[in-house]
């Protein structure tokens, strides 16, 4: 009588299947999460309510503006890119109390205390033909600008980096150096001819 | 002393069973297919991203609604030229489109979470900054106003 056993089913394929079925979802996946620039966009002005002018003293303010051939230009300098972040640190900082850049507000920040803020603001001028491109540059050298005084702040008063800081030191942080950077109205500047 | 086996023991190793081998990958299997995410919409324009050193990344990527800006690709290029265009799901649109496409994504998301929700602008780096603005703009007047510039990270 042949009945005496089954054979067993070979199950030694079944791996191969499921690496089969593997490879294919890692070809596919798209693991590398998305990295950017976050910004927040001012909202529209009211078309009914007029726009008021709010001034700005002349001194608190810097533009930044990239013409269509991708130049920059900052206060009233040419620039190359690379020396526009320790312009704007300095323009943050002011650390001589010079009468043109910058003055600072003493501002009472919740669970810190007293703390000089610099009441600059960066506003970033482009033009419809300057290219994406420069455009990202000049944003991550300001973004670089503000996290390098940040992270030096922190250095000083709590000796850690701004990113291992916990939530609420880092709002601290954000509140006594802001991220002021406005993206202006549309305006043509240096038009190519 | 052949109780602990001596010379008998020696005759048949016992195979390795390689049956639990499928139970692992399968487990890696799942592993990815859960976290795999395929792409939705087919591209149809270029986008080469510009890159930045001081990139964050997109805390919630469920909230995320995508405009991507670009020359089309090479297989459309004879019908559409060359000129950068708007793609927002599957087609080709307008500055104008943004506003229905903002609020459809705006539909889409739960109540809660309709505030967070950011416009990232996957925009190829060589697009003039004239489309971007343009784009800017009608999303000021969605009040979409988080926005992302999407950028690769520099090392």
């Amino acid at each position: 009588m042949g009945k005496k056993k089954t054979p067993a089913i070979n199950s030694s394929s079944t791996a191969d299947i499921a690496f089969l079925l593997l490879c294919y979802f890692l070809m596919t996946t798209t693991m590398g999460s998305q990295t950017g620039l976050q910004r927040r966009l001012p909202p529209m002005p009211d078309e009914n309510q007029k726009v008021e002018d709010i001034k700005i003293n002349r001194r608190n303010i810097i533009v930044v503006r990239i013409n269509a051939n991708d130049r920059l230009l900052a206060g009233s300098e040419a620039l190359d890119i690379s020396q526009l972040k320790d312009k704007i640190k300095e323009f943050l900082t002011n650390p001589a109390n010079d009468p043109n850049l910058p003055e600072k507000e003493e501002k009472n920040i919740e669970n810190y205390g007293k703390a000089q803020v610099s009441k600059g603001i960066i506003s970033l001028q482009n033009d419809r033909g300057t290219s994406y491109k420069a455009y990202i540059a000049v944003q991550n050298e300001l973004v670089k600008a503000i996290n390098e005084l940040r992270d030096d702040f922190c250095y000083k008063e709590y000796g850690k980096k701004f990113a291992s800081l916990d939530e609420e030191k880092q709002k601290i942080v954000k509140e006594i150096i802001p991220q002021n950077i406005s993206e202006a109205e549309p305006k043509d500047t240096g038009k190519k001819k | 002393m052949s109780k602990f086996g001596g010379s008998n023991n020696k005759k048949d190793v016992p195979a390795i069973t390689s049956s639990s081998l499928s139970d692992i990958v399968f487990m890696l299997l799942f592993f990815f297919m859960v976290t795999t995410q395929l792409r939705e919409t087919e591209n149809k324009v270029m986008v080469k991203l510009p890159e930045a050193s001081e990139v964050v990344k997109l805390e919630r990527k469920d909230l995320a609604a995508y405009i991507n800006v670009g020359s089309p690709i090479r297989s459309l290029q004879s019908q559409y030229g060359t000129d950068a265009r708007i793609q927002l799901n599957d087609s080709f649109k307008t500055v104008q489109d943004i506003r229905d496409f903002i609020a459809a994504e705006r539909d889409s998301k739960s109540e809660a979470d309709r505030s967070y929700m950011t416009t990232v602008i996957k925009g190829d780096m060589d697009v003039r900054m004239g489309i971007i603005t343009d784009i800017k703009q009608e999303l000021r007047r969605c009040s979409a106003l988080k926005i992302m510039y999407q950028a690769r990270k520099a090392e």
